[in-house]
């Protein structure tokens, strides 16, 4: 228990730091790569409740595919931050005057909350697990047998998407040089290599 | 459960998704220049195939894949109607797609994809399978829409229909939460035992639903979610705008009647009133706004902005007579507007594609094969007997009048009568106006067939409209036998 709770402070403490390194870092590299470690630690919050699936596609996910498609963009677009900021003080007022109104609203959504007692009870016999099956089991049983026929038809929009990707970006240029293995191979020694009879003091 | 009848229910989308993958590797492994007429033929015939499919397994209603998947007369009778139209589309657009260069053989690809998307979202029977096979749809018409990637305005129409589009998906999905939150259930067969049996309908459920019709009516393009239209239907390109005036149309359409006539049937007094008050405005609004456009593509946006009210009608209605009328009026509205399109790809000037409504004077000398054909179309748009499209208003103010909706169809009436306005401008344009530079004569055999089969559909329905009439009763009674 003991090792849980230093776990989960630790997990949640470093989750939260980095969120706030990724808005306060300068340099926009630094900052996806805090938003990466909080990607990581939010795993490491979700292994601690149990749910092993939701951690690891959040780490495949988001680490592994959002956050360096981020990266990619920071670095190849070269946005100026510096100027994006610009303005931060001219606006701090009314955008303060925004967040204080939302946070008073958060307050009294989350003072005046009550779970209904019958709602308790039914979301208790819903989640209730089943010895020995994993998220990760239940969930790929749902899948391939249940919705397999929304899991197959999910399959054919990133198909689409992937056709219509190669469609509007592949361009074929001209004058591009390209190895064709199969016409090297298919050189003869008669084709490349001439042989001439040079004459003493002539050159070629 | 047996797995396998859940393929064999599914048959034709399954045809269809494994040949269009199929295409994309042959079309990897074809030179450049062969690959977009071989992959566009092979998709013709394939389309063709899965309306043999269709047919072919022509078994009552049948729930497949854990009841999320629904096959039965009524969805047929829709997928028969959109494969017709992609194929037609597909072949219509032939020429004009080599001229503008976006002979891709992913293009027939991309329209087959679409295609697919539809026929899960008329086939759906859950919230899930709704959304999933919407979106399958969407992604591919934004795609479509943004093919000629050389042009400003096309990118402009995909990028617009792409952020305008995934507002409307994210209000669906907001809709469709909060109906899973009330009801407890995401299966259209759950949901209407809980909207039958709710003594009052809870405030939530009913929210939900509205942004479930402001999603479908964004996908109908509905006034005041039509914006997208016109701007969208002038920047893609013509083959492609004819597939938007055509297919989505109708699948968006029956996805509706499946929503509003099946789950939400308990609460029809409720959505009722949306329906009417959106009919009307698009009626209206179409009807007005469409006078002064000069470019014939934004002109057939707002004229399917026009369909789109009158479908409607007998959507408020929300009788069996009504889903019947709007059964017709979406088969008719099909054939015309594949006609037209036919006719707005064959105008030509000097090997260059002309779009607005002055490039059609003299048409009715210089081309009058065309001429003729594209008066009957303009004719059965605005209603006029005996052409097929005053039948299919015919039985959508019928169906309002016999559901005691007088105003709705006497507003129906008054706005058609001010939309035959700029329908006969068409033809006047092309018959009264001087000629001013001659258009190319019209090349290709295949567009022409299809020109002349639209609009002998159009002439002789009334000979014996029972043919279409009794289907489409057969489908929409499907609906109201349980």
């Amino acid at each position: 228990m003991m090792v849980q709770a230093i776990a989960f402070y630790v997990f949640a403490g470093v989750t939260i730091a980095s969120a706030a390194m990724v808005i306060g870092s300068r340099n926009p590299v630094h900052s996806v790569l805090f938003l990466i470690l909080a990607f990581f630690n939010s795993a490491g919050l979700f292994v601690l409740m149990g749910a092993e699936f939701l951690a690891m596609t959040l780490v495949i996910v988001y680490v592994g595919a959002v956050a360096v498609l981020f990266l990619f963009v920071v670095m190849m677009l070269d946005i100026n931050f510096v100027k994006l900021r610009q303005g931060f003080l001219q606006y701090l007022p009314i955008g303060g005057l925004i967040g204080l109104v939302l946070i008073v609203e958060l307050l009294m959504v989350v003072s005046g909350w009550v779970v209904s007692p019958a709602g308790l009870k039914t979301a208790a016999i819903n989640s209730q697990a089943i010895d020995g099956v994993s998220n990760t089991l239940a969930l790929g049983r749902l899948i391939y047998t249940e919705y397999v026929y929304l899991f197959q038809a999910s399959g054919l929009i990133l198909l689409i998407a992937m056709l219509g990707a190669i469609v509007l970006t592949l361009r074929q240029r001209e004058g591009v040089k390209r190895q064709r293995i199969t016409d090297q191979l298919d050189r003869k020694p008669e084709d490349s290599v001439e042989i001439i009879d040079v004459k003493t003091g002539s050159g070629v | 459960m047996n797995s396998f009848v859940d393929l064999l229910i599914s048959l034709p989308e399954l045809f269809l998704v494994l040949t269009a993958m199929g295409m994309m590797v042959a079309g990897v492994y074809t030179s450049a220049g062969k690959a977009y007429t071989l992959i566009s033929n092979a998709a013709v015939l394939s389309l063709f195939g899965a309306i043999g499919l269709v047919l072919f397994a022509k078994t009552g209603t049948t729930l497949a894949f854990n009841d999320l998947f629904i096959n039965d007369g009524f969805a047929q009778y829709i997928k028969i109607i959109l494969l017709l139209a992609a194929a037609l589309v597909i072949l219509i657009g032939d020429r004009a797609v080599r001229k503008i260069k976006i002979a891709h053989f992913e293009y027939p690809i991309l329209i087959i994809f679409a295609t697919i998307g539809m026929m899960l979202m008329v086939s759906a029977n859950d919230l899930m399978s709704l959304y999933v096979g919407l979106e399958l749809q969407s992604l591919a018409l934004y795609v479509v829409a943004a093919l000629n990637r050389d042009s400003l305005r096309s990118s402009e129409a995909g990028l617009k229909y792409f952020v305008l589009g995934a507002l409307s998906s994210g209000m669906l999905l907001y809709g469709c939460s909060l109906i899973y939150g009330y009801a407890g259930t995401t299966s259209f067969t759950g949901l209407e035992t809980a909207v039958a049996g709710a003594s009052n309908i809870s405030l939530g459920l009913l929210t939900g639903l509205v942004f479930l019709i402001v999603g479908l009516a964004f996908k109908v393009a509905a006034v005041p979610f039509h914006m997208w239209t016109p701007d969208v239907y002038e920047g893609a390109p013509t083959p492609v705008t004819a597939f938007f005036a055509a297919a989505p149309k109708v699948a968006s359409m029956a996805l509706f009647v499946r929503i509003t006539m099946g789950p939400f049937q308990g609460m029809a007094d409720q959505w009722q009133q949306i329906i009417i008050v959106l009919s009307i405005l698009s009626m209206v609004l179409a009807a007005l706004a469409a006078i002064s456009q000069t470019n014939i593509k934004r002109l057939m946006a707002y004229s399917s902005i026009g369909h789109a009210g009158y479908a409607l009608i007998g959507l408020g209605a929300g009788t069996k007579q009504g889903t019947t009328a709007i059964l017709i009026y979406l088969a008719i509205y099909i054939v015309m507007v594949i006609g037209t399109f036919a006719c707005i790809l064959c105008m030509k000037r000097k090997g260059n594609s002309v779009e607005q409504i002055n490039d059609l004077a003299g048409l009715g000398k210089s081309h009058p094969a065309i001429a003729a054909a594209l008066l009957l179309f303009m004719f059965s748009m605005a209603g006029i007997p005996p052409l097929a499209g005053f039948f299919g208003k015919l039985y959508i103010f019928l169906a309002a009048i016999e559901a005691e909706l007088y105003s709705l169809a006497v507003i129906g009436v008054l706005s058609s009568v001010v939309g035959s306005f700029y329908y006969l401008r068409i033809v006047k344009v092309m018959y009264f106006d001087n000629l001013s530079d001659e258009l190319d004569s019209v090349t290709g055999k295949r567009i022409s067939v299809i020109i002349s089969l639209c609009a002998l559909t159009i002439l002789l329905f009334f000979l014996s409209p029972s043919l279409l009439v009794d289907s489409a009763s057969t489908a929409a009674s499907v609906l109201f036998e349980k």
